[in-house]
């Protein structure tokens, strides 16, 4: 991260302060959701909501031992459920996005640094056993020139065989605060100005930097 | 890649949209004492008779459920509140009045499992059914402006569920124009096999078009 927007980090940690781990998993869960590609892995969140849901665990174990009433035990495990819940699908999710664009994931290094260590050796290891079944099944079958799994042909002159997330998809976003004039595309024609709390549906390449950083939420 | 459904287009489930609107705060009127309740997810209570107290619905409808408390009724959802609304939803064909954004699943909550501690609850159901019906019919003629020309959609006050609703049309449509705007597509307008990766980030010149 560059300097100048030290100002912009130190005031969003502040406001995480007053947010709860799962409220941020949340986000992280809804941006995740929304998003069309990989985003990066909430590591620090993701082992402290962890440590939350295992401290509970005991804690419930504990209220069984001790004969708790049974109406505060079923709240505190509705609140566990609901938090494995939110869990389970945020890495899901990401399961599930790597496995659909594994060969794509594990060719650029700027996603794989996204991932977690055990995601991104699930990554690996899905886009080498679908390199391996296509080659057995498939490619192996085909004539010299028609035999390569990133390439359509040996004429094609990029690897347009890889599915590769569409970026240039609309999202629905909801601004946290005042952006200003942000511009949508790479020239300053197309113009918005993202005021706070506001709902907007915008090109998902041109907003992944305010994700990113926090500014605005994916809905 | 080009004509091909994407699961994107359908991202939350209304079940899941469902969860996010549980952890709204609602106040509930305990009728049991009992000690703070230190969540996950927060802080809760400590609860006394007669005393209101602030939690999350989902905590709110549990209680409700075991007999344990009255939900009191937002604000919003009262006649009054809902009657002017519904009048200002009628008279601005371009706006939506500010709502809670997930009024929807909320009043269905309530509607549910405490409809006993509404007070008028057939007619504020009606109300917020007829609010429903007059602002998705403003997402259903909004759609119909969306042209070549709209990079960008402004939608204040635009709630969970209809979002989730109008959610794959809107994206489609709007997909559908950028991809048939965009300088490649029409030097290329026969290849549809191909992916778009537009050499610059550049989509056609287009004004934003507000609600």
């Amino acid at each position: 991260m560059s300097s100048w927007n030290d100002d912009d980090l130190a005031a969003s940690s502040a406001a995480e302060a007053a947010t709860t781990d799962v409220e941020l998993l949340k986000r992280a869960w809804r941006n995740e959701k929304a998003s069309p590609e990989i985003l990066r892995f909430e590591s620090p969140l993701v082992s402290r909501v962890r440590e939350q849901i295992q401290l509970l665990e005991e804690t419930l174990d504990d209220f069984a031992d001790s004969g708790v009433d049974d109406l505060v035990v079923s709240l505190y495990q509705m609140d566990l459920d609901r938090t494995l819940f939110l869990l389970r699908s945020y890495l899901r999710l990401r399961l599930q996005k790597i496995e659909k664009y594994a060969m794509h994931v594990s060719r650029s290094d700027d996603l794989l640094s996204r991932l977690s260590q055990q995601e991104r050796r699930f990554a690996k290891s899905c886009a080498e056993i679908m390199e391996k079944h296509l080659e057995q099944s498939v490619l192996s079958k085909l004539p010299y020139g028609y035999d390569s799994v990133t390439r359509q042909s040996l004429s094609s002159t990029e690897d347009d065989m890889v599915p590769e997330p569409q970026l240039d998809t609309f999202v629905f976003c909801k601004t946290k605060s005042d952006v200003g004039a942000f511009q949508l595309d790479d020239i300053g024609e197309e113009v918005v100005d993202l005021v706070a709390d506001d709902l907007y549906v915008l090109r998902y390449k041109s907003i992944k930097g305010l994700i990113e950083s926090g500014r605005i939420d994916l809905i | 890649m080009a004509g091909q459904s994407d699961p994107h287009l359908s991202v939350f489930s209304p079940s899941e949209v469902e969860f996010v609107a549980e952890d709204e705060i609602v106040d509930v009127v305990p009728n049991i004492r009992m000690d703070a309740l230190n969540m996950i997810c927060g802080d809760f209570g400590p609860f006394f008779p007669q005393i209101p107290t602030k939690v999350p619905l989902w905590l709110a409808v549990a209680l409700k459920k075991r007999g344990k408390c009255t939900i009191r009724t937002p604000d919003w959802m009262t006649v009054d509140r809902l009657t002017q609304v519904l009048e200002a939803e009628r008279e601005s064909p371009r706006e939506f009045q500010p709502l809670p954004f997930h009024y929807i699943e909320i009043s269905k909550l309530l509607f549910d499992h405490a409809r006993d501690d509404i007070s008028d609850a057939y007619l504020v159901r009606s109300l917020i059914e007829d609010i429903r019906d007059v602002r998705f019919h403003k997402v259903e003629s909004g759609l119909e402006t969306i042209s070549g020309r709209t990079h960008a959609v402004k939608l204040k006050n635009l709630s969970a569920m209809e979002v989730n609703i109008v959610r794959p049309f809107m994206v489609r449509t709007l997909q559908a124009f950028y991809k048939h705007d965009s300088p490649q597509m029409i030097q290329q307008a026969d290849n549809t096999g191909s992916r778009a990766t537009p050499v610059t980030d550049r989509g056609p010149r287009r004004d934003l078009r507000r609600r």
